[in-house]
């Protein structure tokens, strides 16, 4: 039987232990897992406007490992495991459906590509396969495998690990988790200034008042450099809106998720039985939270292409979040010049994924002090250092 | 409507014809040349605001412009130079 998820509001304390911004997923299952696997739980989590309000309510719920650098690999397959626990350990119903996720290619090389990919995912514990077209026509009978003449199908990877699950359920579980160990979360309070004493972080300015703090976690997704100016430094983020939209219902019969790494675009099917559809970033950074025809028409074009029988549904509702690109496609996590202030970062299109694994090492890394294994090779000084991770043929649609 | 980028030369256009060229802007004080280069390839202001940029009409006359745009409402202020 469905429970209510109960939160309890509290008046905002002085002081916390920890201090985190933005209550959206990731700053979420940090304290979820802060309060669970720590026992820390004088923690507070500070959102601008009302929790998974932002990314976390906007992005199309697709959970996923089958990524192009070893440590991404593996970091996003501790993520599938976890959310595939997660509904038993929350207690709560996420939606979480594993579906398998195609992704098309079109074209020897795309082939090759794809096969290295399975290959590497395998090596590393994503499970990956490649697939001929009529393996595909089998799994997923609308699709035009000539491409409508142009993109004709000849291959793809079949990454079984693929779901989805509700975005919204999973930060309710997450906060109520956590709210229920005591952690306080503070709805509209947005912080308007970090103090900071001697190179340390001891405390942040609200419209509510000031709180003092041992040490502060930015979780702000598109809005990190507003708070990381406040900190005075800056970093390899650029913010960006990405769009996506759904049509009407359409029979329940469309299982696996399907992109195309031609066409840049990705579709999947939600549990009400609307196509939910996305292609890539907007190329201007931006903050705006505005949508346009110009991407409903691009990305309608090209979904249309390789999967026809879309042409008779309508489009029901169209909206855009502001994304935290980094230069390299990878995410950003961990300590910066400032002790005790931490930040996750650099989730682009691709954050909610990495919701339970990101939470679970960011508070090992706030509970012990040191990096976890899994986020090793994502610190922000990688760029500084010339390690960066460039994956972006793994954010599906770039 | 979509963005409209003003062309110094073609008038408003719509965003899809232009390719967007950003201005690094390394602070002053950052003098060492490897930080400079650090600091254009990779850490940026990420202006919430107006900034000023640069755009080349490449499904067009081939040419660049030179623009303020207001990234929190994605709107571009004043004339293209």
């Amino acid at each position: 039987m469905e429970k209510k998820v109960r939160l309890k509001w509290h008046k905002p304390k002085r002081s916390y232990d920890i201090v985190i911004i933005g209550g959206g997923g990731h700053g979420l299952a940090t304290a979820y897992f802060l309060a669970t696997r720590h026992g820390i739980t004088n923690v507070a989590v500070l959102e601008r406007k009302y929790i998974g309000g932002g990314n976390s309510g906007r992005n199309t719920t697709i959970i996923r490992s089958n990524y192009g650098v070893p440590e991404a690999i593996e970091f996003y397959q501790r993520s599938v495991e976890l959310y595939q626990g997660l509904e038993a350990e929350t207690d709560r119903w996420l939606m979480h459906k594993p579906k398998g996720l195609l992704w098309l290619s079109h074209g020897e090389m795309a082939d090759r590509a794809q096969f290295a990919r399975c290959a590497l995912n395998r090596e590393y514990g994503a499970d990956s396969v490649f697939l001929r077209p009529s393996e595909i026509k089998k799994l997923v009978p609308e699709i035009d495998l000539s491409g409508g003449g142009r993109y004709p199908v000849t291959g793809g990877t079949y990454h079984r690990a693929g779901a989805t699950a509700r975005h919204d359920r999973v930060n309710w579980a997450l906060a109520e988790g956590a709210n229920s160990r005591g952690v306080h979360i503070h709805q509209r309070t947005e912080v308007t200034g970090l103090r900071i004493e001697g190179g340390r972080v001891t405390g942040v300015e609200t419209d509510q008042g000031p709180i003092s703090c041992g040490a502060v976690l930015c979780a702000a997704g598109g809005h990190v450099s507003n708070l990381t100016s406040m900190a005075g430094f800056l970093v390899p983020i650029r913010t960006h809106p990405l769009q996506a939209y759904v049509t009407n219902h359409y029979e329940k019969t469309f299982h696996p998720i399907v992109a195309s790494t031609a066409l840049l675009c990705y579709v999947s099917q939600t549990a009400r039985g609307e196509m939910l559809m996305g292609a890539e970033i907007d190329r201007q950074p931006s903050y705006s939270y505005r949508a346009n025809q110009k991407l409903i028409q691009s990305c309608s074009h090209r979904v249309l292409t390789i999967l026809p029988f879309m042409r008779n549904l309508r489009i029901l509702r169209h909206w855009t979040g502001v994304c935290d690109m980094s230069p390299d496609y990878s995410p950003i996590l961990g300590k910066t010049p400032v002790e005790n202030f931490f930040i996750t970062t650099g989730w682009g299109t691709w954050g909610f994924k990495a919701i339970p694994a990101g939470g679970e090492a960011l508070a090992e890394l706030i509970a012990t002090g040191e990096q976890p294994r899994l986020i090793r090779a994502f610190t922000l000084d990688r760029f500084r250092q010339d390690r960066t991770k460039a994956d972006r043929g793994s954010a599906g649609t770039h | 409507m979509s963005l409209q980028i003003p062309c110094r030369f073609c008038g408003e256009r719509p965003v899809e014809e232009f390719y967007f060229g950003e201005i690094p802007q390394v602070p002053e004080q950052v003098t060492d040349p490897v930080d400079r280069d650090l600091h254009r390839g990779f850490f940026f202001h990420n202006t919430e605001g107006e900034q000023r940029e640069a755009w080349f009409h490449v499904y067009g006359c081939r040419r660049w412009s030179y623009l303020t745009r207001n990234t929190a409402e994605d709107r571009v202020v004043g004339r293209a130079t």
